[in-house]
């Protein structure tokens, strides 16, 4: 398979996805009598004026970064086969206690911000670690205890926002962490636009886009290029031979979850560092599940979820041009719920078809067989082998497949294992 | 279990990417077009899960319509996403689009109105339960209501027509604000019967807004007084008291309605005649004079305007002739709270 090949392989899902979903979106909006091309062109138009334009932008970025954050969280557990749907709870509970340590010190700039982050991060990382810890001791599968914790989570953020961390006086209509000092906020990126020549917008550009982009990177780097991210993607697509090289499953599932939590932690930073600088009432909530979608839309890969983010990010923003145009705004509700199935439905197109491809080819035609009807979901290549069927009960419930017939199996496997 | 994961997971994301029908940006246009260059373009930005819920927005959108009947103009109202995250946006859109005045709906909007005031000096804001004075700009009014002094009255009408002696509070989320609705109501329905029983439950807690748009759960909460011996539940719960109305007619029970004279916007029958009264909250008013003080050229800004008891920006509801016959002693209330005999408290 040449490069060139693989990059439309790759490419060919999401693009499938997003041209799906615009198809059944146009169909939809042609049903209410609604011009899907007007619609279109009022989500792409940025404004009149430079600083419009650059204001939308900023608004996009803004957007996409809290949402890239939660994608990469997400994703780093589904690589592994863990379906970590704590992320929700994981980032309210670590931004609220990162927002009361940053209230609370006083440190030099650098030093209090990075403090922050950690905290988060910790909190977070702990949070999911819980999760882990369930699932190697007792074989609780990570998708009810993530859930489950993710309610306890959103309750003890809640106590500590209305009891010990209250920094907002008596009566006021919106409750508050006490407000970070000045030395724990991220300046924001607006200097880079007068650098490019562009109009300085009256929003500000997180700083925090930078991090993000370094945490994507690293984790990119980290999954594709180490052993710890070999063994990692292994356990991912088949457990059984993973272990059978020597791959510590159990430590892989608690390694996997402490840093897909630590990732989760970062997500509510973007907003405590760069505009809100305490949690209140209203911070932003359910970016934890945005990021389930997120996910699935750039495939588990940081590059595909940082586009996936944008696009999320600019069908956000078209929100409000399209209610000032007289356009019903849940247009963008329908593209984003028809996107987020198209995808499913795309993955699997995909891996069927690059799975044809190895066949065609002479290349190991064992390996394909034993692939048989489970597919192998997240994984990465779309040629690689779920095996999970043949997986005795070691790591039970780690593939995450989404063909019916893997779930067959799974079923059978988890019966036979108890 | 693997699919049913699956599918667990993708409806959630497909709930977190749900926003609420916002019914779009329907403009009202009263005076044609064409009209005099004086006629007001008002912008209206709405909070989560805001028009449509019969209640406290749809309050702000009668008051708006009588004012564009009344001074012409048009109006272009906007919600924001499903999470929140771009309520300055729809101020700075409006903005930019020469909306003014410009009205933003609900408290939540005042963590971010400050800084688009201060961007728009040449626009003028109003806000709805938000106070202005902290904020300290000229061109941002905060128009605010003693909820706690309607729902004494709301209170002092459950005791009286209580049989049971026990009544219920349901509130939509446990913040500052809802907090005054379950502090006046509790003084009130104490006032008339000291040993009365209330129970009290907030449907979602502080940080979690959800509470104000899910009738589902609002209906599971009623049920659960109702069945435990409550025979009035006043609500205050937005969107997800039509849940709690549902439950009321389940049980045979009755109800008391919020912000609007929700005998009238309910819209069914059956809903409607369990509901017993409604506190009623004229956001309408606070709107409609807000526009004719705009008009006027009168807007003071800066301040804040309390709509209170005396001055029937708060009340009791009297559709529907199920609290006429206790009329003289809500009066009588009514007539104390105002003279000052009796200080409701606005914290629980």
């Amino acid at each position: 398979m040449n490069v060139l090949r693989k990059i439309g392989l790759a490419l060919f899902a999401p693009v499938l996805a997003v041209v799906v979903a615009v198809v059944i979106s146009s169909a939809v909006m042609a049903a209410l009598q609604v011009d899907p091309f007007e619609v279109f062109a009022v989500m792409v138009d940025f404004g009149d004026t430079p600083s419009q334009q650059v204001t939308a932008l900023v608004v996009i970025l803004n957007r996409a970064v809290p949402l890239f954050l939660a994608g990469l969280a997400v994703a780093i557990a589904f690589r592994m086969g863990l379906f970590n749907i704590g992320v929700e709870g994981q980032y309210r509970l670590a931004t609220i206690l990162a927002a009361g340590v940053g209230a609370a010190v006083a440190l030099p700039g650098p030093l209090h911000v990075l403090l922050i982050v950690v905290v988060a991060m910790a909190v977070a990382a702990i949070w999911a670690g819980i999760v882990a810890v369930l699932k190697v001791t007792r074989g609780v599968s990570e998708v009810i205890s993530s859930i489950m914790l993710n309610v306890i989570a959103l309750g003890i953020a809640s106590f500590l926002l209305t009891g010990p961390l209250r920094g907002s006086p008596e009566g006021a209509s919106i409750i508050a962490t006490a407000e970070i000092p000045e030395s724990g906020w991220m300046p924001s990126l607006n200097g880079v636009f007068g650098l490019l020549g562009l109009a300085t917008p009256p929003r500000q550009l997180y700083g925090f886009l930078l991090v993000a982009v370094v945490v994507g990177a690293v984790i990119a780097v980290l999954l594709n290029r180490t052993r710890f991210g070999f063994d990692l993607r292994a356990a991912g697509l088949s457990p059984s031979a993973a272990s059978a090289s020597g791959v510590d499953s159990r430590g892989m599932v608690v390694k996997t979850m402490l840093l897909s939590g630590a990732v989760a932690g970062l997500i509510g930073m973007p907003d405590l560092l760069g505009s809100t600088h305490a949690y209140t009432t209203d911070f932003t909530s359910g970016l934890g599940f945005l990021g389930i979608a997120v996910a699935l839309l750039g495939r588990n890969k940081p590059v595909g979820i940082a586009l996936g983010a944008l696009l999320f990010a600019f069908l956000d923003r078209s929100l409000v041009p399209l209610q000032i145009q007289d356009f019903p705004a849940s247009v963008v509700t329908i593209i984003q719920g028809t996107i987020v199935l198209a995808v499913v439905v795309a993955n699997e197109i995909a891996r069927r078809v690059a799975r044809r491809s190895a066949e065609r080819g002479s290349a190991a035609p064992a390996v394909v067989a034993g692939d048989g009807s489970t597919g192998p979901g997240q994984a990465a290549s779309g040629a690689a082998s779920d095996g999970g069927a043949a997986d005795g009960g070691v790591g039970t419930g780690a593939g995450v497949s989404r063909s019916a017939g893997a779930g067959q199996r799974s079923d059978e496997r988890q019966e036979s294992g108890l | 279990m693997k699919v049913a994961a699956l599918l667990l997971a993708g409806s959630m994301a497909l709930a977190a990417c749900a926003s609420d029908e916002t019914g779009g940006g329907s403009s009202g246009s009263g005076g044609g077009e064409g009209g005099g260059s004086e006629e007001p373009r008002i912008g209206l930005a709405f909070d989560t899960g805001g028009r449509g819920d019969r209640s406290f927005n749809d309050a702000a959108v009668a008051g708006l319509e009588a004012a564009v009947e009344e001074h012409g103009g048009e109006f272009q109202d906007l919600s924001p996403n499903a999470d929140g995250s771009n309520r300055a946006d729809l101020l700075t859109q409006l903005a930019d689009e020469g909306y003014n005045p410009i009205i933003a709906v609900g408290f939540a909007y005042g963590e971010v109105i400050g800084d688009v005031v201060e961007q728009y000096p040449d626009t003028t804001f109003a806000i709805i339960d938000s106070s202005a004075a902290e904020v300290g700009a000229d061109n941002l009014t905060g128009l605010l209501f003693s909820e706690e002094e309607g729902s004494f009255l709301a209170g002092v009408a459950a005791a009286l027509k209580s049989e049971t002696g026990h009544v219920g509070f349901v509130g939509g989320v446990e913040t500052p604000l809802i907090q005054k609705f379950e502090a006046g109501y509790v003084a009130g329905a104490q006032a008339v019967n000291p040993q009365i029983i209330i129970d009290r439950q907030y449907i979602s807690p502080a940080g979690d807004f959800s509470g104000f748009n899910a009738p589902d759960r609002g209906l599971l909460v009623a049920q659960g007084m109702y069945e435990g011996g409550a025979d009035i539940v006043y609500h205050a719960a937005g969107g997800s008291g039509l849940g709690v109305f549902q439950a009321a007619a389940a049980a045979g029970a009755r109800a008391i309605g919020v912000d609007s004279d929700q005998y009238q916007t309910v819209d069914d029958p059956a809903l409607q005649a369990v509901i017993l009264t409604s506190m009623l909250k004229r956001v309408d008013t606070a709107v409609s004079s807000f526009i004719d003080s705009f008009v006027d050229g009168s807007v003071q800004g800066g301040e804040d305007i309390v709509y209170n008891l005396e001055q029937d920006g708060v009340g009791l509801s009297t559709s529907g002739g199920f609290i006429d016959d206790i009329q003289d002693q809500i009066e009588e209330y009514r007539t104390q709270i105002v003279d000052g005999e009796i200080t409701v408290p606005s914290t629980p």
